[in-house]
């Protein structure tokens, strides 16, 4: 039969999505730096249409999300459901179509918010004219991934594949919701709930389920052991599944918008915040006995660095949804704080443990200078560090002078030396990806072994 | 098997539907009651401010928008909330005043739903970030003058200013064009509705 001579993974694919995944990271790092700059007012393009700080912002956001993270994850279910499954993609061809048209997406989306055809609905500032492209690709996405997990003829599903599944009903529906219902249907305050769902969703629904997934799939595959309890993998994503979708009013509380649907949000979200505590047990629970892997092993690190994150962010969630919290930390740096600590500090993170991991599969060679990769990992940690503690402080300065009824101005100046920490921690994280790109380079264009090291494309032993 | 996969696509999509319903449906019924005004009936109120524009820049005002009129003010205002989507000033500035934190001694009158049940908040603008003051009590506070000063170069009139120059809403002569006058307009536009003396929210 053809499909049986196919290898298992097209590790080609992988190696694009991956390398996207870098060449888009820098894209929006070097946008949030100039941006960064604006608040310095040391904005390096002043006057240039083009590249107004508005726009720019908008490039920042939506390429993190769907350029870096999304190209990311791609590469991440390219390799692990072929290999739960053992069964390759539905098609190759169509993976390259898929790769092709999101990279199109991608260029469309830059070009098009920096002309001045954003959308106003966050993190969905893609064009009107980009967003059909993306539900395309989405399904087209949908059916290359999905078709290996019906095809399957292993006894059971593994908890992976679980959340992949849920991810694939979510990721179109909720993208359908936010773009089309708040621009053309739904207007004012019924509107921003369901921008709100689309903010809370694109994060909950899409990021954090394929998230999960792959740390399901990787942190077993690399401890060489099994998860810890399958109980709790099945509270954490039934709870996940339950929970999550019903908190996007979290995102305007306090405002015009029905206090039960504010109300009903909080309630849901610190409901989530527990329910994933489960998850998190689940992981450490997996990594006792085995906790030299953190040290030996950088991809482990990364991921349970991530987890880390991921345990604070939630906590702090659990907090500033109250509206208690809201009163003062609303529109502050607060909320920029909590928002790069999860997309950053919790799935940057994991991709980049991903990287350590897939990037020499992917090219079939050894990293070279392993050793600029820990520099990478402790430098972008203390940055992004820096950065969350620097922005959260400088939220509840503005939020109390804002309080205090103080002149605007007041609040503008109170921020500025805290403006120029985070500066300061975004160039220490994009000098970080400095050494991570060489040692991308480097590894890439560097010598192919005699004998090729991994087991590349083979089905290894069924996990769990 | 099948079946069994097919639970968890059939999960993703029940759950997705089921806060969709409680968080999305549910308050666009609640606020099904409250007519949806279009554009052109927002703008039969034409604001003294966009009169004054008329006079402040006879020339540019009658090359771009004619008479000061409610036709002309619904272009305005229309190509102005453009203009706001396109430079992203929601980013940095919000539209709606809670009611704590002393928002409404510093704003004005706490939001309702009705002021923003009108197709010029399709899409809304509530904003996520305040860089910058909430803008949905603004109408008023400025002439029509410190916004093109503002708009030119904010560090003019703020010194303290964070907010980007956006040089491109005017002409060679440092006067607003067609998309500096819109602007300008929404700007003076956005609370004209609410009566300071009289609150619209007791809340």
């Amino acid at each position: 039969m053809q499909v049986a001579e196919r290898p298992l993974v097209n590790l080609a694919l992988v190696r694009w999505h991956l390398t996207a995944s870098a060449l888009f990271m820098a894209v929006s790092m070097l946008g949030g730096l100039a941006y960064a700059f604006q608040f310095n007012q040391l904005y390096p393009f002043p006057g240039v249409e083009w590249l107004s700080p508005g726009r720019v912002r908008m490039v920042h956001t939506n390429i993190a999300a769907y350029g870096f993270i999304a190209n990311a994850f791609i590469a991440g279910l390219l390799f692990a459901i072929p290999r739960l499954t053992r069964k390759p993609i539905l098609s190759d061809q169509l993976g390259w179509v898929i790769f092709a048209a999101w990279q199109l997406v991608l260029v469309l989306t830059v070009v098009g918010m920096l002309a001045g055809y954003g959308q106003a609905v966050e993190w969905g500032e893609t064009p009107v004219f980009v967003d059909p492209l993306v539900l395309l690709g989405l399904v087209l996405l949908v059916i290359n991934m999905s078709v290996p997990i019906f095809r399957t003829e292993e006894a059971g599903l593994y908890v992976s594949l679980w959340y992949f599944l849920a991810a694939f009903a979510w990721t179109g529906l909720v993208y359908f919701m936010g773009n089309y219902l708040p621009q053309f249907w739904v207007p004012g305050t019924a509107g921003a709930a369901i921008t709100g769902l689309f903010i809370h969703d694109l994060v909950g629904l899409f990021v954090t389920p394929i998230g999960w997934g792959l740390m399901y799939f990787f942190v077993p595959l690399l401890l060489r052991k099994p998860i810890w309890s399958h109980a709790l993998s099945l509270i954490g994503f039934w709870g996940i599944a339950f929970f999550y979708p019903m908190q996007g009013v979290h995102h305007f509380l306090l405002s015009p918008i029905p206090m039960y649907a504010q109300y009903g949000a909080i309630v849901a979200t610190i409901a989530v915040e527990i329910v994933v505590l489960t998850v998190i047990v689940n992981f450490f629970g997996t990594l006792h006995g085995r906790s030299e892997a953190v040290r030996g092993n950088l991809a482990i690190r990364w991921f349970y660095t991530g987890m880390i994150m991921y345990t604070l962010t939630c906590l702090q969630c659990a907090f500033q949804v109250t509206l208690t919290f809201q009163k003062i930390i609303h529109f502050t740096d607060w909320v920029v704080a909590h928002a790069h600590m999860v997309m950053f500090g919790v799935f940057g993170f994991w991709i980049y443990g991903f990287f350590v991991e897939l990037w020499p599969r992917a090219w079939g060679r050894p990293w070279v200078m392993p050793r600029l990769l820990t520099a990478h990992y402790w430098l972008t940690l203390i940055g992004l560090a820096l950065m969350v503690i620097d922005l959260t402080g400088a939220g509840l300065v503005q939020g109390f002078i804002w309080r205090s009824l103080g002149h605007w101005g007041e609040s503008v100046l109170a921020s500025m030396p805290f403006w120029w920490v985070r500066t300061l921690s975004g160039l220490m994280i994009i000098g970080a990806q400095g050494f991570f790109f060489y040692a991308l380079w480097a590894t890439a264009r560097g010598p192919v072994p005699a004998r090729v090291p991994l087991p590349v494309g083979v089905a290894t032993e069924p996990i769990g | 098997m099948e079946k069994f996969g097919a639970s968890f696509l059939i999960a993703g999509i029940v759950t997705f539907f089921l806060g969709f319903f409680l968080q999305g449906v549910m308050p666009v019924l609640t606020l099904s009651s409250i007519p949806t005004r279009s554009v052109e009936d927002v703008a039969q109120n034409v604001i003294p401010q966009f009169e004054q524009l008329a006079t402040d820049y006879p020339e540019e005002f009658s090359r771009f928008f004619g008479k000061p009129d409610a036709a002309s003010f619904a272009k305005a205002l229309v190509i102005g909330r453009d203009a706001y989507v396109a430079e992203a000033c929601w980013h940095c500035h919000s539209q709606f005043v809670r009611p704590v934190s002393n928002e409404d001694l510093r704003f004005g009158p706490v939001s309702t739903p009705e002021e923003y049940q009108n197709l010029m908040n399709l899409p809304h603008l509530f904003g996520t970030r305040r860089v910058g003051p909430d803008l949905i009590r603004l109408s008023g506070r400025y002439s029509n003058d410190w916004h093109a000063a503002h708009l030119f170069k904010p560090t003019n009139v703020a010194p303290y200013s964070v907010m980007p120059a956006y040089p491109w809403f005017f002409d060679e002569k440092k006067r607003p064009n067609e998309r500096g006058l819109a602007l300008i307009a929404y700007l003076q536009w956005l609370g004209s509705w609410v009566d300071e003396a009289a609150p619209t929210s007791s809340r």
